[in-house]
């Protein structure tokens, strides 16, 4: 197998005459029987054909090289394609006889390309070459790299490169080899290393598996060293989630900041104005799909305003019907809206069904950022905690700068004298209402993307919301900020270490605990009216 | 000067808190439960016009074991003030403790025909856990009803009431509270059966449960336990200690100032309460065959709120009418129309706190005034008056309707 | 002073029994051998930030009628939050005789050492009767077993006759106390004081909302109280507070500004100006 290595790797060097397509000659080998004679066969198509070869390879290696009577070609769904001149045969010929591979000649297939993708012009795909050897490559390698390594002149592509050497070099004979190479990788973050080193510090029966004992050292620190890295990127994997956890209770909880927190109101139907946000965000991937099909990836700005104002409707009506004539009276409140709750999953199932609905996620939702070799931060979930600040600064904004921001202020403060002085209480309620109603349905279009969409969504994040107002303490936008990131974060890091279900459980415990503690919530309002 | 402690015997202080008229009502329903109900379900044939049938009994029995809730969740919340979320939990409590001497009782008759329980042999655990120790004894299952839930909500209450928390606050982490039971029962490990829960009982003290005449003496059980219930509330709300509640309900910064420490006064009740839901919960497993975490649900606890209130709070007579009102409608919906009963449900919260503030019981009171007074419909004209001004921070004209509105 | 006379329980059951359930009351006792019944000694207590209270010292004798002034929000109620234990002071020593720290007791702990208060807003159990209302403020063993067995015998019930004489309420006895005027509230609330027998009683604004002929009344109830029980009164009304005679105590800012006869406090250069706008 070196051999195709070393050929590749001087014909890469050397100077490349591009040929136009592939001598059949060497194609034909490449269908004989036995892996022996197939890697013989892509030893002479690398020589001889060079460049061309790498769509030939690849088609290999991926299982879709076939024979149509004498002619090597490549199978891509229902067009054939020509494996001399890279073309398409028209009509397509029929296939005779794909020619198989093994998991011996896939592992050979894959080094080699990656070889031949190793000294390619494209930076791209250099990187992308470096980076799978750097989890994979082994002592036969070594003199391809090791040219490799003398003509990369970009850093990170070096960097990953070295790394690639030191695991090929691991296997060395040479102690002094060995030690360089378990130095060197000790500045890994992968994985992957670790199971290359754990071997190293090992007892095979009765001798060490690693006759040196310099190396043997050397490969404990770098195992630690790797360790702590990948504790580290785990650790932040898990603070990202648990911010990302926050955003979601915020969202949830925002729009109970201004009905509870604010108002009053003891709103157990919250959980279900969440669930007409997510319901708009369906409805209007529905309409998109409908009637705007090219547009489809945008749907979700449409939701935005949509799902707002649905739900600031439902709480318009909620405040007009019920919730205006229970004002002082809390647990008539939590009762009347729990049946509106009840109410409204109803409605839910006899209109939507009672299954979830389907609501996708925009491409440009879908993949994510790596940070780290083993850390990926997802977009939506980045979408959604960038959604729940600005959510949180439009509101905090409506409060403390707009007029009837202030006028909801002076109307929870002192609800006579507000009428006194000629604020339109009764409209300021409704309009508060509808505003924290319409909020939370903000927060039902950013769950419907990473939640299950159903009539009963709601009733999961009543408990949860809650928990974040009465926490933060009543009356606290700032509270409720704290408590979700409190909430989020220890949920995240206490399920590292106990299950989803038990971290939850420990998690209402303690918030149990906290309000016997501090019965006011994190930010306490001291006063009087507090104790009424 | 201190009032004396009671020299007239206990039992006649207790037969006397009821006026003539109510135990004569008592006497006709334990005639009814325990006399009339076994003759005319065992002893009448099926074909029968006044043949009771196994699902009246079930229904009926389990509705009992329902009005012991709801009347506990009266003392609590109609006499006390004090809204608990959190009674399921103590339901299914009482439930699983006794359901764990069900468990038991099976032997091996189970699928796999081991001395464990079948959930246990699945997940293949060799031995019983410590806590499921002794729960092959009949009495001791009957001790572990009336003392977890109690010590469970004793712990709690005590430290809730000791840091004051009220009203709302309260209410919400006893949801909180339920809620992360619910989903611990939930676990395979915690080892209560996961949300299979318990089921496929056989036997009980060696009777088979399905058998007509353990329906019948669980069903009379369940009429004794609602009678005793009844009689013991009355008893509390008509003493000193009723009065205190209800003061402490109106106005408890008072009660704090004339020496009455509210703690020990919530504290017992409360306990009490939550005793009361255990002893339901464990006649009401044997009578339905089955108990399984979701029982803890929130839902489940809101819906107690309900009967109360639909029956009239503050009123013991209105728990029970309420909790039979509400399930008889549930089990009516939930065969014939089972989409609709959300929105009944839903319906019934709305009504019975926008316009029925003291539920059918007070409904009732009103029909009856306003028959023989027609006075009734004047104050009512002042009070919405009263209502108006309230809107301009006039002086509080309208007191009752102040206090409650500052207690509820 | 015979210190048996002093002993606050005549119910050798209050002393015992510490860790029954219902216990609240502490084997307290009340020292008066320096004649003092109340000694405030810098009391300072402030809500975020703001100081309500600010080095406030003061000393009520055994049997005092005093009379407190002082504008609106100069602390006179925060005052009495901090002797009855509502509010917990930041700073400052709060004794009730001699020996009965009262920062660090319970409210319910307070009332039961004899410190009886009327709020400023009247404050009774609208859903209980008059004779309820009298009922439960009476001076008794008031843990939970007790209650729970609690009979009225014919010399509690005397007293309450008693006490609704006193207030003038026998022909409301069996009403709702929510359905009184603002003036009988206010003396169903000094009933239910007088049923508790405190040794001090704090009276908040007793007489605001009272017709004149009331208001006098009530003075005379309280002079007729005073030297057996000894009495902290806030009040405005000066007529009222001339009627009472005794010392007045001017609070402004949370401080004491002037204390005496009530002509030498008039007659003050500062309180003047406090009262007169500056
Ligand atoms: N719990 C509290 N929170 C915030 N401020 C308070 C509180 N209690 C009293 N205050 C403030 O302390 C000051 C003194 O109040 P208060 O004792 O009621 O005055 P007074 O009874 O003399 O009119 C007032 O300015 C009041 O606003
Ligand atoms: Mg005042």
């Amino acid at each position: 197998m070196r051999t195709i290595r070393l050929i590749v790797a001087g014909w890469l060097l050397g100077i490349a005459c591009a040929h136009a397509a592939i001598d059949p000659a060497l194609l034909g080998p490449l269908a004989s029987d036995g892996n022996d004679a197939k890697i013989v066969a892509i030893t002479a198509l690398v020589d001889g054909a060079q460049r061309e070869a790498l769509p030939v390879l690849k088609a290999m290696a991926r299982g879709s090289l076939a024979l149509a009577g004498e002619r090597v070609v490549i199978v891509d769904g229902e067009r054939v394609i020509d494996a001399a001149t890279n073309a398409e045969i028209v009509p397509a010929p029929e296939v005779t006889e794909s020619i198989g591979i093994n998991n011996r000649l896939r592992r050979e297939l894959a080094s080699t390309l990656a070889a031949l993708r190793l000294f390619s012009s494209d930076r791209e795909i250099r990187w992308e070459a470096a980076q799978e050897l750097a989890s994979g490559a082994d002592a036969e390698m070594l003199p391809l790299l090791e040219k490799a390594l003398a003509s990369e002149a970009d850093p990170e592509i070096k960097a990953r490169l070295q790394m690639a050497y030191a695991q090929g070099s691991i296997g060395s004979s040479d102690a002094v080899v060995r030690l360089s190479a378990v130095r060197l990788l000790g500045e890994s973050g992968d994985p992957n290393v670790l199971q290359l080193l754990g071997p190293l510090t090992e007892k095979r029966g009765d001798s060490w598996a690693e006759p040196d004992s310099a190396v043997r050292a050397a490969a404990g620190t770098s195992i630690r060293a790797i360790e702590k890295r990948l504790a580290f990127a785990e650790n932040v994997g898990r603070a990202f989630t648990g911010v990302s956890l926050a955003s979601i209770l915020l969202l949830a909880a925002l729009g109970l900041a201004i009905t509870y927190g604010v108002m009053g109101v003891i709103n157990m139907a919250h959980g279900e104005l969440l669930m007409v946000g997510a319901y708009s965000a369906w409805a209007m991937q529905s309409v998109f799909q409908a009637y705007f099909p090219n547009l489809l990836d945008w749907y979700l700005l449409a939701a935005i305003p949509v799902g707002f104002c649905a739900a600031a409707l439902v709480g318009v009506l909620m405040e007009r019907v019920v919730i205006r004539h229970l004002y002082g009276r809390p647990l008539e409140t939590l009762l009347a809206t729990w049946g509106i709750s009840l109410f409204l999953i109803q409605v839910a199932r006899t209109v939507f069904g009672a299954q979830n609905v389907e609501v996708a996620n925009p491409v440009w939702m879908a993949g994510g950022i790596e940070v780290l070799p083993n850390l990926l931060l997802p977009w939506n979930r980045i979408i959604i905690i960038g959604f729940s600040v600005a959510v949180l600064a439009a509101m905090w904004s409506i409060l403390n700068l707009s007029r009837m921001g202030m006028f909801v202020r002076a109307v929870t403060q002192n609800r006579p004298m507000a009428g006194c002085v000629g604020v339109p209480t009764g409209r300021i309620d409704t309009m508060a209402f509808a505003l924290g109603a319409g909020i939370a349905g903000l927060g039902g279009v950013a769950l419907s993307q990473i939640a299950n969409v159903g009539p009963d969504m709601g009733q999961g994040y009543i408990v949860d919301s809650f928990m974040v107002v009465v926490l933060g303490g009543v009356g606290q936008l700032a509270g409720a900020v704290w408590a979700a990131l409190g909430l989020g974060v220890m949920t995240k890091f206490l399920e590292g270490w106990t299950g989803a279900v038990v971290a939850k459980i420990v998690v209402l415990v303690i918030i149990i605990i906290f309000i016997q503690k501090r019965p006011q919530g994190l930010f306490a309002l001291k006063g009087r009216f507090v104790e009424s | 000067m201190t009032s004396s402690p009671a020299r007239t015997p206990f039992i006649v202080r207790l037969g006397r808190s009821l006026d003539a008229r109510s135990w004569l009502l008592i006497g006709l329903f334990a005639a009814f439960a325990l006399v009339a109900v076994p003759v005319m379900h065992l002893l009448l044939p099926p074909g029968n016009p006044l043949h009771l049938s196994t699902y009246f009994i079930t229904l009926t029995g389990k509705i009992l074991c329902y009005a012991i809730v709801a009347v506990a969740m009266d003392l609590i919340w109609g006499y006390g003030g004090i809204l608990s979320l959190g009674h399921g939990l103590f339901f299914a409590l009482g439930g699983y403790t006794f359901g764990m001497y069900l468990m038991r009782e099976i032997g091996r008759d189970g699928s796999y025909q081991s001395d464990l329980p079948d959930f246990m042999v699945f997940l293949d655990w060799k031995e019983l856990p410590w806590f499921w120790t002794g729960s092959d004894h009949f009495l001791w299952a009957v001790l572990l009803v009336l003392i977890v839930p109690a010590l469970i909500a004793f712990v709690f209450g005590y430290f809730a009431f000791r840091s004051r928390i009220k009203g709302v606050y309260f209410s919400i982490i006893t949801q909180a509270l339920t809620y992360a039971a619910m989903l611990l029962f939930f676990r395979n490990e915690t080892g209560f059966g996961g949300n299979n829960g318990f089921t496929d009982f056989k036997r009980i003290l060696g009777y088979s449960i399905t058998a007509p005449e353990t329906r019948v003496v669980l069903f009379a059980l369940s009429a004794l336990a609602l009678i005793g219930t009844l009689v013991l509330a009355r008893f509390l709300v008509t003493s000193k200690f009723g009065r205190i509640l209800t003061a402490i309900r109106d106005a408890e910064s008072r009660v704090m100032f004339i020496g009455y420490n509210p703690l020990w006064y919530k504290l017992f009740v409360w306990t009490l309460s939550a005793m009361l839901c255990a002893i339901a919960g464990a006649l009401y497993v044997p009578q339905v065959g089955i108990i399984n975490p979701s029982e803890m649900a929130v839902a489940n606890s809101i819906e107690i709120a309900i009967w109360v209130a639909v029956g009239g709070r503050g009123t013991l007579i209105g728990a029970v009418i309420g909790a039979f009102i509400v399930n008889l409608a549930k089990s009516w919906f939930t065969v014939s129309f089972p989409e609709y009963w959300l929105f009944f449900l839903g319906t019934l919260f709305i009504v019975s706190t926008l316009w029925l503030p003291q539920g059918v019981v007070g409904l009732y009171r009103r029909l009856r005034a306003g028959r023989s007074n027609r006075q009734e419909s004047a104050n009512d004209a002042e009070k919405g008056a009263g209502k108006a001004r309230e809107n301009c921070g006039a002086p509080a004209s309208a007191p009752l309707a102040a206090a409650k509105g500052a207690s509820a | 002073m015979n210190s048996g006379d002093l002993l606050l329980t005549d119910n050798p059951d209050w002393d015992s029994g510490t860790a029954e359930l219902g216990h609240m009351l502490k084997p307290g006792q009340l020292d008066l051998s320096h004649k003092v019944v109340l000694y405030l000694d810098g009391i300072t207590v402030s809500f975020d930030g703001f100081r309500a209270l600010n080095k406030l010292s003061l000393t009520i004798d055994a049997g005092e009628l005093r009379c407190i002034i002082g504008p609106n929000g100069a602390g006179k109620t925060t005052m009495m939050d901090v002797i009855t234990g509502k509010t917990r002071p930041d700073e400052g020593k709060a004794f009730f005789g001699q020996t009965l720290d009262l920062t660090r007791l319970s409210e319910p702990e307070i009332a039961h050492l004899g410190i009886g208060r009327k709020f400023q807003k009247p404050t009774i159990f609208e859903n209980h009767t008059v004779f309820e209302n009298l009922e439960l403020a009476m001076k008794t063993d008031k843990r939970v077993w007790r209650s729970l067995l609690a009979l009225l015998d014919s010399a509690a019930g005397d007293r309450i006759a008693e006490t609704l004489q006193t207030i003038r309420l026998t022909a409301h006895a069996d009403r709702l106390a929510g359905l009184l005027s603002h003036g009988q509230k206010q003396w169903l609330e000094i009933g239910m004081l007088l049923m508790q027998e405190p040794r001090l009683l704090l009276l908040d604004e007793p007489v605001a909302g009272m017709t004149d002929e009331e208001t006098e009344r009530t003075g005379e109830l309280f002079l007729t109280l005073a030297g057996k029980h000894s009495l902290v009164v806030v009040e405005h009304d000066m007529a009222f507070v001339k009627q009472l005679g005794g010392k007045v105590t001017v609070l402004h800012e949370g401080s004491v500004l002037a204390e005496g006869a009530l002509e030498d406090v008039q007659a003050d250069a500062r309180v003047i100006e406090v009262y007169l706008g500056r």
